[in-house]
């Protein structure tokens, strides 16, 4: 089957993280419950029924969304109690992160060769000097 | 250095990214509004570019593929949600099938760029907000690929020069 997609997976080059853990991790960020836990606990521990208390749906589908959370390597449980405390995991997010330098080096190689664009006006406007 | 700062929220998918450049805003916009000088920058080196149509007005399309170095045709598309001549556009990006429909299951990412003058100079700053995880890892990997140390070694020689 013809699928462009298929093709470029392919040939990706994404230093050291298999296709695998990307397809986790942005699943897992592709919900905004999800990004605003991962936010939360970024700066504070919170338990599974904090949470729960802070958005309108049950704590089972809180309890869902920290496990698929858990599962990108986003946040970590710890029992604690009788509580279950949700933590940010800093090496997963570093993996978000590293995906964010690879398209910011992208835009920078743009930057370069609009810079390059640009100077050709000058190096015209240089020619016709006399 | 063209690129000034850059500001990455990995929790949001969202990268803001500002370069400088030596002219003015009204020639700036330009490798934006037309679309030959847009497709010399927007493709790396062995991803060049092709916008086949390009209808630059808020609400309009446009079409292009990307060229790799196995000779595959990726297609994508843009829809200019907005575009305020000659300091803002956003525009949705987008991957589109064979016949160029959008790939709905995709997704897009929107990208919002504005244009400022800094005393006969311009600051671009580009926020891109990616929806999931497959757009970004298409972009990157059309950006990426080999050519990446090959344009590296370009902004050295650049730099140099």
């Amino acid at each position: 089957m013809a699928n462009p997609a298929g093709v470029i997976y392919n040939q990706m080059v994404v230093d050291q993280l298999s296709e695998d853990t990307v397809d986790r991790l942005f699943q897992a960020l592709s919900d905004a419950t999800r990004r605003d836990i991962v936010r939360r606990v970024s700066s504070e521990p919170f338990s599974v029924s904090g949470l729960a208390a802070l958005y309108a749906m049950s704590f089972a589908a809180v309890q869902k969304h920290v496990a698929v959370l858990e599962r990108a390597s986003l946040v970590t449980k710890e029992k604690r109690g009788r509580e279950q405390m949700v933590n940010a995991n800093r090496d997963g997010l570093q993996r978000a992160r590293q995906l964010l330098d690879e398209y910011e080096a992208i835009w920078r190689q743009r930057a370069v060769r609009i810079a390059d664009i640009l100077a050709e006006d000058n190096e015209q406007l240089g020619d016709a000097l006399p | 250095m063209t690129v000034t700062n850059s500001t990455k929220t990995p929790e949001d998918l969202q990268l803001a990214i500002t370069a400088e450049f030596a002219a003015g805003v009204d020639r700036v916009w330009q490798v934006w509004e037309d679309p030959r000088q847009l497709e010399r920058w927007w493709g790396p080196p062995t991803w060049p570019a092709t916008f086949e149509d390009y209808d630059f007005q808020p609400g309009g399309k446009a079409a292009y593929y990307m060229t790799g170095p196995d000779g595959s045709k990726p297609r994508g598309w843009w829809q200019f949600t907005s575009i305020s001549a000659p300091t803002a556009l956003v525009v949705e990006d987008g991957f589109a099938d064979d016949n160029g429909d959008p790939m709905t299951e995709m997704g897009s990412a929107s990208m919002s760029v504005s244009l400022e003058d800094r005393s006969g100079l311009t600051l671009m700053t580009i926020t891109t907000t990616f929806e999931n995880e497959a757009q970004m890892e298409q972009m990157l990997a059309m950006g990426m690929e080999e050519g990446m140390r090959e344009a590296m070694g370009q902004i050295d020689s650049i730099l140099a020069g």
